[in-house]
C-alpha cells in the first residue's frame, strides 16, 4: 500500500528542502533555552541592579549598583570562600576516588562486574535525594553507626581527634563541615565517574599498549597516555561536582555546622528576608566563579584532546 | 645488548591457550637476525599471538622465547629490545607527528634538540618530511601508516613486528607500501616480523615465511618453496589456488591413492585424444566453466570422479584457447604433482 499522499507530499518537502526540517526540529529546544530558560536567568540578573528601600522595605526599580555594595561584605566574603572551598575539596575528592574506579571498570572488569559496578554508581540516583540525606545525618550522628564502629574498633580517640580538629571540626561528624564534605561527596560522586569512565572508554587498549612498547613504565604510560586523554573526562565530572556543591543548600542545611553556604543565603534572602535584588546579585557569584574556573580548566588543556 | 648469534628471535615448544583454545600450539621456529620473516594464516591461527607474544603483550603459557640471545620470560614490553607497528596504527591523538615519532626518545631521556633531529631524519625516510607539526587526526591512512614506522624505526630495535601495518590502506597504496617497506627494510637492516593474512604480500615481501593454522605452524621455508612445494593440503589451498586431489581422483591420475596437488597454472590443455609427452599424465575432461580475469583466464574442468581448475595466461590475441562444453584432454609433467602430507 502506498502512504497517504499528504503525508508523502510532506516526506517529499522535508527531502527537498532540509533547511526546514531543520528549523522545525530545532524551534522547541531554541525556545526553551533562549526565552524560557535564559530570559528568566537575565530577569533575575537585572533584579541585582534594583534595591531595597532601607526604610520602607520595598524594591526600588532603578539601576543602581548599591545592592553589589552590600554583596561585598567580610560575612559574605565568608559565604563564597566557604562556599567555593567546599566545592574546591568535594571536586578533588571526587576524582581521586572515582579514576581508579573508572580505571578499574573500563580495564579490568568482567562484563558482569562492569554491569554490577555501573548499577552500583548509578542505583543512589534512583532515590529521593532527601532521604539519602538524611540517612546519612544518622550515620554520622553522635549516636550513630560511625560512632559506634569507631568505639568498637577501640578507635573512638581518632574519631575524637579527628573532631577536635579546628574549623573543619565539630561536636559530632553531622555537625561539621567533614560531615557536609562526606555527604556531598556520597551524592555528587556518580556526576564524576560517569564521564571519567565514558572518556576512558575512548582510550584504546593500543595507544597503552604501544606506549609500553616504546619503553614507557606503567607509571608514565599514565602520565603522558591515559591522563591526558581522559582528563577531559576528568574536567567534565568536575565541573557537574563543582557546579552542584556551589549551588547546593539542602545537604548544608542538614549536615554541618549552621554557617550558611551561597545556596543557603539565596534561599533565605528571598524567602524570608524579601530581599530579591540582593538574593540575585548572590547568585552571579557562583557564575562567575564557575566562569573563572572553566577559563581555567581550558589553561590546563582540559579541551585540547576533545 | 645484542649478541651477534645469527638468531633474532627463537620459540621453543611456545604454548598460549586462552580459555580452552589453544591460540599457538607447541609453536617452535627460529628468525635469523636481518630477516624479513612474514607470519602468514587465516584469522585465529594464532600468528597475531605469535607476535604479541614476541612484543610481551601477551605471556606463554608453556615453553620459552629468546630474542637475541636473552629468555625474555617475564621481561615486561618496556624493557624488551622490540618495536611494533600495530594494526590501528595506535598513535598518540593528543600529540603531534614528531611528538609521536619522538615518544621512545623522550622517554630514554634523550635531550630535546638530538630527538627532534632523529625524528626529523626518520620523517625523511618515510617520506613524510613536512607534516612535524601535524596532528594524527589530520593524515591520510597512508600518512598515519609511515608514522607508525617511524615511530617504531626510531628507537633502532632489535626486531621490528608489523601487525597487518597494509591492512587498512587501499590495493594501489598497500602495493606502493610493500615496496617500500621492503626497500627500507634492506635499508635499516632490522629483523622485520610481519603479520599478514594476505599471501600475495608475504611471499612478495619475505626471505622466508611460516604459514599458521590453528595455532600452528603448517610450513616454514622461504617464499618459492612454499608456492612451489606445498607441504599439506592447508598450505596449497592458503598461499595461491591449487586442485588437491586425493582419493578416486588421485588413484585416476597418478594410480595411487597418495593425495597431492597441482597448480592450475601447471596444466596444460591439448586436444583430447592427443599423444602424451614422456613422463607426463593426460586426464580427459569436459569445459565446464570459463572465466576471464584479464590477464589470465581460468577453466574448470569436469574430470572422471572430480573437477580440476587450469589457469592460462592470456597471452597473444587474448582470444581464449576453449569454450564451455568442449572436450579436451589436460596434461602435465608427472614431477608437477606435489604430494602432500596426510592431515590426520
Amino acid at each position: 500500500m502506498s502512504p497517504a499522499p499528504a503525508l508523502s507530499r510532506l516526506s517529499t518537502l522535508f527531502y527537498v528542502r532540509p533547511r526546514l526540517l531543520l528549523a522545525l526540529l530545532l524551534a522547541p529546544p531554541l525556545l526553551w533555552l533562549g526565552v524560557i530558560y535564559l530570559g528568566s536567568l537575565l530577569a533575575l540578573l537585572l533584579q541585582s541592579f534594583f534595591y531595597i528601600d532601607e526604610f520602607s522595605g520595598t524594591i526600588v526599580r532603578e539601576p543602581s549598583l548599591e545592592t553589589f555594595r552590600q554583596l561585598f561584605t567580610a560575612a559574605n566574603a565568608d559565604v563564597f570562600l566557604r562556599t567555593t572551598l567546599m566545592a574546591a575539596a568535594v571536586t578533588v575528592a571526587a576524582a581521586a576516588i572515582a579514576f581508579p574506579l573508572a580505571y578499574y571498570m573500563v580495564r579490568y572488569a568482567s562484563l558482569r562486574m562492569k554491569a554490577a559496578l555501573y548499577l552500583a554508581v548509578m542505583l543512589p540516583l534512583w532515590s529521593s535525594y532527601l532521604v539519602r540525606v538524611y540517612a546519612w545525618k544518622l550515620i554520622l550522628a553522635k549516636e550513630g553507626i560511625v560512632t559506634w564502629f569507631a568505639s568498637q574498633l577501640h578507635l573512638g580517640w581518632a574519631l575524637d581527634a579527628l573532631l577536635s580538629l579546628p574549623v573543619i571540626g565539630g561536636p559530632s561528624l553531622s555537625t561539621s563541615y567533614i560531615g557536609s564534605f562526606l555527604v556531598f561527596l556520597y551524592i555528587w560522586l556518580p556526576f564524576m565517574v560517569l564521564p571519567i569512565v565514558a572518556a576512558l572508554e575512548r582510550v584504546p587498549r593500543s595507544l597503552v599498549e604501544a606506549s609500553a612498547d616504546l619503553g614507557a613504565s606503567p607509571r608514565e604510560t599514565f602520565r603522558r597516555v591515559i591522563l591526558p586523554l581522559a582528563f577531559p573526562g576528568v574536567v567534565a565530572g568536575s565541573i557537574f561536582t563543582f557546579s552542584l556543591t556551589l549551588g547546593d543548600y539542602i545537604i548544608p542545611g542538614i549536615i554541618g555546622n549552621s554557617r550558611p553556604f551561597i545556596g543557603q543565603a539565596v534561599y533565605q534572602l528571598q524567602g524570608t528576608a524579601g530581599n530579591i535584588p540582593l538574593a540575585a546579585a548572590f547568585t552571579i557569584v557562583p557564575i562567575l566563579i564557575m566562569g573563572a574556573y572553566l577559563l581555567a580548566a581550558r589553561r590546563l588543556g582540559a579541551f585540547d584532546a576533545l | 645488548m645484542r649478541e651477534k648469534n645469527g638468531i633474532a628471535v627463537s620459540f621453543k615448544g611456545v604454548t598460549r591457550r586462552f580459555g580452552d583454545v589453544r591460540a599457538v600450539d607447541d609453536v617452535s621456529f627460529e628468525i635469523a637476525d636481518g630477516e624479513f620473516f612474514s607470519m602468514l594464516g587465516p584469522s585465529g591461527s594464532g600468528k597475531t599471538t605469535c607476535l604479541r607474544l614476541i612484543a610481551g603483550f601477551e605471556r606463554p603459557d608453556a615453553g620459552s622465547i629468546v630474542v637475541h640471545g636473552e629468555n625474555v620470560e617475564g621481561v615486561p614490553p618496556y624493557e624488551r629490545d622490540v618495536n611494533t607497528v600495530f594494526q590501528d596504527y595506535a598513535l598518540f591523538p593528543h600529540m603531534t607527528v614528531h611528538e609521536n615519532v619522538e615518544y621512545g626518545l623522550m622517554i630514554r631521556k634523550v635531550p630535546a634538540g638530538e630527538r627532534r633531529r632523529r625524528s626529523q631524519e626518520m620523517l625523511d625516510l618515510v617520506k613524510l618530511g613536512p607534516l612535524g607539526g601535524r596532528k594524527p587526526s589530520q593524515l591520510s591512512g597512508g600518512q598515519r601508516q609511515r608514522v607508525a614506522l617511524a615511530r617504531a624505526l626510531i628507537n633502532r630495535p632489535g626486531v621490528l613486528l608489523l601487525d597487518e601495518p597494509l591492512g587498512a590502506l587501499d590495493l594501489k597504496l598497500r602495493e606502493e607500501m610493500q615496496e617500500e617497506l621492503k626497500t627500507l627494510q634492506r635499508q635499516v637492516g632490522i629483523t622485520f616480523v610481519y603479520v599478514t593474512h594476505d599471501q600475495g604480500e608475504a611471499l612478495a615481501m619475505s626471505d622466508r615465511l611460516a604459514v599458521f593454522n590453528h595455532g600452528r605452524i603448517e610450513q616454514l621455508g622461504a617464499p618459492a618453496e612454499i608456492y612451489e612445494h606445498p607441504a599439506t593440503a592447508f598450505v596449497a589451498g592458503f598461499v595461491g589456488a591449487s586442485n588437491v586431489c586425493r582419493d578416486a581422483l588421485a588413484v585416476r591420475i597418478t594410480g595411487n591413492a597418495r593425495p597431492f596437488a597441482i597448480r592450475p597454472e601447471k596444466i596444460a590443455m591439448a586436444r583430447a585424444g592427443e599423444p602424451l609427452a614422456e613422463g607426463w599424465v593426460g586426464v580427459p575432461g569436459k569445459v565446464r566453466s570459463v572465466t576471464y580475469h584479464g590477464a589470465t583466464t581460468r577453466y574448470t574442468v569436469t574430470v572422471e570422479s572430480g573437477e580440476l581448475d587450469v589457469m592460462r595466461q592470456n597471452a597473444g590475441d587474448g582470444r581464449t584457447g576453449a569454450s564451455a562444453g568442449d572436450v579436451v584432454q589436460l596434461t602435465w609433467p608427472r614431477a608437477m604433482c606435489q604430494p602432500l602430507l596426510d592431515e590426520k
